[in-house]
C-alpha cells in the first residue's frame, strides 16, 4: 500500500535562485517533516554544501549529495540512512555522495548515535526528503513538457515520459522554483530498489587507502598536543612534581585543573614518555577506597538484607512460593568493563574570541556543544562542533568528558588544543559499563508449571539494573522485580545495550534452568512462556509475542534444534532496542572439554535496510557478546583498575570466534535498530550450550576465569 | 634530537626528532601519514602495522632509530591507486564497521600473503590472530583474506 503523507506548508523556506543552478532539499528535523531548497552552484553544491545544513542537493551535472546527519561509529549509518533518501528520491546509487552533516539542532533532529535509536526515528523522515524532491522533480518535468503530472515515472535519476527523459540535474534549477509539495507519495515496499540490496560501506575507500577521517587524525597548524594524568576513583589531587617532565624536549608545559594534571606540547610521543616522570601524590576524598574485594561483600549484603525498589509486581509471589513444589535459586555476576573501543578518546577544541570550534568523534554532538558553552560561558550558538567519523563508540562516546577536558585546556593556555587519551587512560578512566550481580528465584507447581518468578538485583552506580517489562513478564502469576542501587565513585555509563548486556545472560540462563528443573525442552518452555502470555496476559506487555515467538521457531528451524547428533544445543531469544533476536550455540565435546563450534541467529528488526551492513552488525554484537562474556574482566584495588591495557584487559580475538549463520526475518515493519539487539542474547545461548554439553552451569562473567569453565576452549579455526 | 632520513612509501623523508621516538608518531605527528593508528601503544592490538623491508612490524613500539635505511612501506604506500588485491578484497567482501583497524590488518594481511600467497584456514586465523578488531569483523577478515590470495593467483 502507498502512503500518503502530510507536510507542513508553514515550515517551508524557499531562497531565490542563485546562477550555476542546483537543488537542495532540507528537512528541519525539529518539526514534522519540512523541507528547505535551495538554488545553489554545481561547485558549491559538490564543495561547500556543508553550509546550507540540507539534506540533500541535485547538481546539475546529476550528482546528488545526501548528508548524513548522525554520527558513524561503525553501525553503518552513514550509508544506510542515504540508501533510504535514495531509494525514494529514486535515483542511482553511483551517482550519490554522502557528506557527513556538521551538527545542527536547528535543521536536524536528534543527531545522536546512542540506544539504536536513529533508524526508527528516522526512517519516515529520510522517505519523505527523498520523496519531496522526486515530486518538485516531476512537476518540474509535467510543466516543461506541458503533459499532465499523472503521465510521468521515474528512473534512475530521470523523469520519463513516453520515450521522452530528462535528467533531474537538467530539471534542477526549475524545481526549485516549484512550491514545495504538501502531500508526496511513498514507494510502495516492493518497489524498493536500493532499499534490501547489499549496498557497500560509503568509507570502504577511505578507511582502507589510510585517508584522515577520524578524530586522531585531525591536524591543525598552530595547534598544542595535550594529555592528561587523572586520579584514581575516590582520591583528589595534593601535589605534583612536573620538573623533570618539563626538561623533556617536547614538553611545552604542566599545567593543573580540576585534580588532573596536564602536559602540553608539540607532539604526542614526549608527552607520553613525560607522563612516567610525573611525581603526583593523590589523597582519598573521604578516607574510603574501593576495590573488587569490597564490591563483592557489598553485593551480597545489599542482595541479602537491602530494601529494594520494587519496579514491577504481578499477583502474590509469597504465596506462591509457600505453595511451590520446588524452588531454584541462581545467582548471576558481572564484572565492570571499558568499552575500549579501537580509537581512543580525543578532541580538537579552538576557544576562540568569538566563539569555539570543536573537532572530533562524538556520539553526542550536542552535548560536546552544551559542555563547551558553559564551561566558557557562552551561547551554544557559538560553538561549532564537526563530527569525524568514529573509531568505534559503544557508548563511551555519549560522555562529554573528553571534550570538556579539551575545551578548558584550550580556554587556559589560548590556543587549539588536540587531547589525546592513551589507551591505559581509556582502560583506567571510568564511564564503565556497571557491575551487576542478581539472585533469581523460581517457582514450580507439582506439575512443573512455573507459578511464580523473583528477580532482586544490585549494580553499582547502574540506576535500574533490571528490564522489569522484558519476558518473562507477562506471563507468570506471580511476578516481583526489585532494583538495588550501590553508590560508588568509580563512574559508569552505557555500554552497548546497557544492562540487557549482561541481563540478557542471566535471564536467559535461568530461563534454561527452570526448563531443565522442569524437565522441559528450553525452546518448547519459552514457548509456552508466550503462549500464556498471549492467551491470558498477566499485567502489561512490552513486547510483540508473536514477532519473540516467530524468531524462536525460526532460529529453532534453522539451527535443526533438537534434531542433531553429537552437537549440544545452547537457546536464547531477547527483545532489546526495538528488535528481536534468536540465537542456538552449538558445544561439542571433545578430550571432556567444551568446544563451541557455532551460532544460529534469527533477527527481526523489520525491514532490512541494507542486508550487508544488517549482517555486519548482528555478527559483530555478538562477537562482542561473546568475547565479554567470556574473556574481559576488570578488577579494582584502591579505586583503580588492575587492568590498564590490552595485555591484561583481555578482547575476543580471530581464533576465538566460531562460524556465525545469520537469518533475517522478512516483514514489511518499518525498521528498527541494530546497533546494539544481536549482543544480549549471545552469552545465554554459549552458556546453556556449554551446559548441555559438560553438565557445568557457568553463572559469572567473564567465563574463562570461573573455575567451572577451565579448559574450555572456543570455536576450532577449521 | 637527531636528524633522521627515512625511506617511506618509495620516498625519502627527514625528520627531527629524539631517538626513541616510535616511527607511529613520526609517521602521524611529523610526516602526517596518519593511516597508521594508535591504538595500545604496546604492540598488542595490531593498529599500527606497517611494513619494514616487506615484513609486518608494529610501528608503536619501533624506535625510530632503529628503521636505518629500511624501506617503511604504510598503508598510503600499499598501492599507487588503493588497489593492492587484499585492498580490493577489503572492499568486495565490505569488511569494516568502524574500520578504525583495518589499516592494520590489511597490512598484516598484505604481509602474510606475500609470505605465504595460499594460506590454509588455519594459517590465515594464525597470521591475522594477532590483529584486535573491537568490533568483531572477524568473520569477514578471514573471507577477504582469501579472496585477496584467490585474487593474487
Amino acid at each position: 500500500m502507498e502512503k500518503g503523507l502530510k507536510t507542513n506548508r508553514r515550515d517551508f523556506l524557499k531562497i531565490a535562485a542563485t546562477a550555476g543552478g542546483g537543488l537542495l532539499i532540507g528537512f528541519n528535523w525539529m518539526g514534522c517533516d519540512s523541507p528547505k531548497m535551495k538554488v545553489i552552484s554545481d561547485e558549491e553544491v559538490l564543495n561547500s554544501a556543508l553550509n546550507f545544513n540540507s539534506y540533500l542537493s541535485i547538481s546539475p551535472t546529476d550528482h546528488v549529495v545526501i548528508y548524513s546527519p548522525n554520527p558513524e561509529l561503525g553501525q553503518n549509518i552513514k550509508t544506510s540512512f542515504p540508501m533510504i533518501v535514495a531509494e525514494e528520491l529514486d535515483v542511482d546509487w553511483s551517482k550519490v555522495r554522502v557528506q557527513q552533516a556538521f551538527l545542527d539542532t536547528e535543521k536536524y533532529d536528534r543527531q545522536v548515535t546512542g540506544g539504536s535509536g536513529a533508524m526508527p526515528h528516522s526512517w519516515e523522515r529520510l522517505r519523505t526528503a527523498g520523496a519531496t524532491a522526486r515530486q518538485m522533480l516531476m512537476e518540474a518535468a509535467a510543466k516543461r513538457l506541458a503533459v499532465p503530472l499523472t503521465e510521468l515515472k521515474t528512473e534512475k535519476g530521470q523523469v520519463i515520459h513516453g520515450s521522452k527523459k530528462l535528467s533531474y540535474g537538467e530539471l534542477a534549477n526549475e524545481a526549485a522554483l516549484i512550491p514545495v509539495p504538501e502531500n508526496v507519495q511513498l514507494k510502495n515496499p516492493n518497489d524498493f530498489k536500493i532499499i534490501g540490496t547489499p549496498i557497500k560501506n560509503v568509507d570502504n575507500r577511505a578507511m582502507f587507502t589510510g585517508k584522515p577521517l577520524y578524530g586522531l587524525d585531525f591536524y591543525r597548524e598552530g595547534m598544542v598536543h595535550a594529555m592528561i594524568q587523572r586520579p584514581p576513583f575516590g582520591m583528589k589531587l595534593k601535589s605534583v612534581d612536573a620538573e623533570a617532565a618539563k626538561k623533556i624536549k617536547g614538553v611545552k608545559d604542566v599545567v593543573t585543573f580540576k585534580n588532573n594534571v596536564a602536559l602540553v606540547g608539540e607532539s604526542t610521543w614526549p608527552l607520553m614518555k613525560a607522563r612516567k616522570t610525573l611525581n603526583i601524590q593523590y589523597e582519598p576524598i573521604d578516607g574510603k577506597l574501593e576495590s573488587t574485594a569490597f564490591h563483592n561483600q557489598v553485593f551480597d549484603e545489599m542482595l541479602n538484607t537491602g530494601k529494594g525498589d520494587v519496579k514491577r509486581q504481578d499477583g502474590d509471589v509469597n504465596a506462591a512460593f509457600r505453595s511451590a513444589a520446588r524452588v531454584i535459586k541462581s545467582e548471576y555476576q558481572c564484572p565492570f568493563l571499558s568499552h575500549s573501543p579501537m580509537e581512543p578518546m580525543n578532541f580538537f577544541a579552538h576557544v576562540k574570541a568569538d566563539g569555539v570550534e570543536l573537532v572530533g568523534p562524538t556520539q553526542t554532538p550536542d552535548r560536546a556543544r552544551n559542555a563547551a558553552a558553559e564551561i566558557c560561558g557562552i551561547s551554544p550558538d557559538k560553538v561549532t562542533v564537526e563530527m569525524t567519523r568514529l573509531g568505534g563508540g559503544f557508548g563511551r562516546r555519549l560522555r562529554a568528558d573528553f571534550v570538556e577536558e579539551a575545551v578548558e585546556l584550550s580556554k587556559m593556555l589560548q590556543a587549539p588544543v588536540k587531547l589525546t587519551w592513551s589507551r591505559e587512560d581509556d582502560i583506567t578512566g571510568g564511564a564503565y559499563r556497571p557491575a551487576v550481580k542478581y539472585r533469581f528465584e523460581a517457582a514450580l507447581d507439582k506439575d512443573n508449571k512455573l507459578i511464580g518468578y523473583k528477580l532482586r538485583g544490585v549494580g553499582i552506580n547502574a540506576g535500574n539494573c533490571t528490564r522489569e517489562n522484558n519476558f518473562p513478564s507477562g506471563s507468570v502469576d506471580n511476578l516481583l522485580i526489585e532494583s538495588l542501587e550501590y553508590k560508588s565513585p568509580i563512574t559508569t555509563n552505557a555500554w552497548r545495550a546497557p544492562i540487557t548486556n549482561f541481563l540478557a545472560f542471566a535471564e536467559q540462563s535461568f530461563l534454561d534452568e527452570v526448563a531443565d528443573a522442569a524437565g522441559k525442552d528450553p525452546v518448547a518452555f519459552r514457548l509456552e512462556l508466550l503462549d500464556r502470555a498471549k492467551s491470558n496476559p498477566v499485567g502489561e506487555i512490552h513486547y510483540d509475542i508473536d514477532r519473540m515467538r516467530k524468531v524462536v521457531e525460526t532460529v529453532a528451524e534453522k539451527s535443526g534444534w533438537g534434531k542433531k547428533q553429537g552437537v549440544s544445543q545452547g537457546f536464547s531469544v531477547y527483545f532489546s532496542h526495538r528488535s528481536y533476536v534468536g540465537q542456538v550455540a552449538e558445544a561439542r565435546m571433545v578430550d571432556g572439554v567444551p568446544v563451541l563450534d557455532k551460532i544460529y541467529a534469527v533477527t527481526d528488526c523489520g525491514i532490512v535496510v541494507n542486508p550487508t551492513g544488517a549482517d555486519q552488525q548482528v555478527r559483530g554484537g555478538m562477537v562482542d557478546g561473546m568475547g565479554h562474556a567470556m574473556f574481559t574482566n576488570m578488577t579494582f584495588t584502591d579505586g583503580i583498575s588492575d587492568q590498564k591495557n590490552f595485555d591484561s584487559y583481555r578482547l575476543i580475538k580471530m581464533k576465538e570466534i566460531p562460524e556465525i549463520e545469520t537469518h533475517f526475518i522478512k516483514n514489511g515493519i518499518d525498521p528498527t535498530g541494530l546497533g546494539e539487539p544481536a549482543l544480549p542474547p549471545t552469552g545465554g545461548a554459549i552458556a546453556n550450550a556449554i551446559y548441555k554439553a559438560s553438565g557445568k552451569r557457568v553463572r559469572n562473567q567473564p567465563f574463562m576465569e570461573q573455575e567451572e569453565m577451565k579448559n574450555v576452549r572456543l570455536g576450532d579455526p577449521a | 634530537m637527531a636528524n633522521y632520513k627515512l625511506q617511506i612509501n618509495g620516498k625519502s623523508y627527514e625528520v627531527d626528532v629524539e631517538e626513541d621516538t616510535p616511527l607511529l608518531w613520526v609517521l602521524r605527528d611529523n610526516l602526517g601519514l596518519v593511516g597508521t593508528k594508535y591504538s595500545c601503544g604496546i604492540a598488542q592490538c595490531g593498529a599500527c602495522t606497517v611494513h619494514l623491508n616487506g615484513e609486518a612490524v608494529r610501528s608503536c613500539v619501533l624506535p625510530v632509530s632503529a628503521v636505518k635505511s629500511d624501506k617503511v612501506t604504510t598503508i598510503e604506500g600499499l598501492s599507487e591507486n588503493g588497489d593492492h588485491p587484499v585492498q580490493q578484497a577489503w572492499e568486495e567482501v565490505d569488511v569494516a564497521q568502524c574500520g578504525y583497524c583495518q589499516a592494520g590488518q590489511i597490512m598484516t594481511a598484505a604481509a602474510l600473503l606475500k609470505k605465504n600467497p595460499s594460506p590454509s584456514d588455519e594459517e590465515i586465523v594464525e597470521g591475522m590472530n594477532a590483529n584486535i578488531c573491537r568490533c568483531g569483523t572477524y568473520h569477514r577478515i578471514k573471507e577477504a583474506v582469501k579472496l585477496a590470495s584467490a585474487k593474487s593467483k
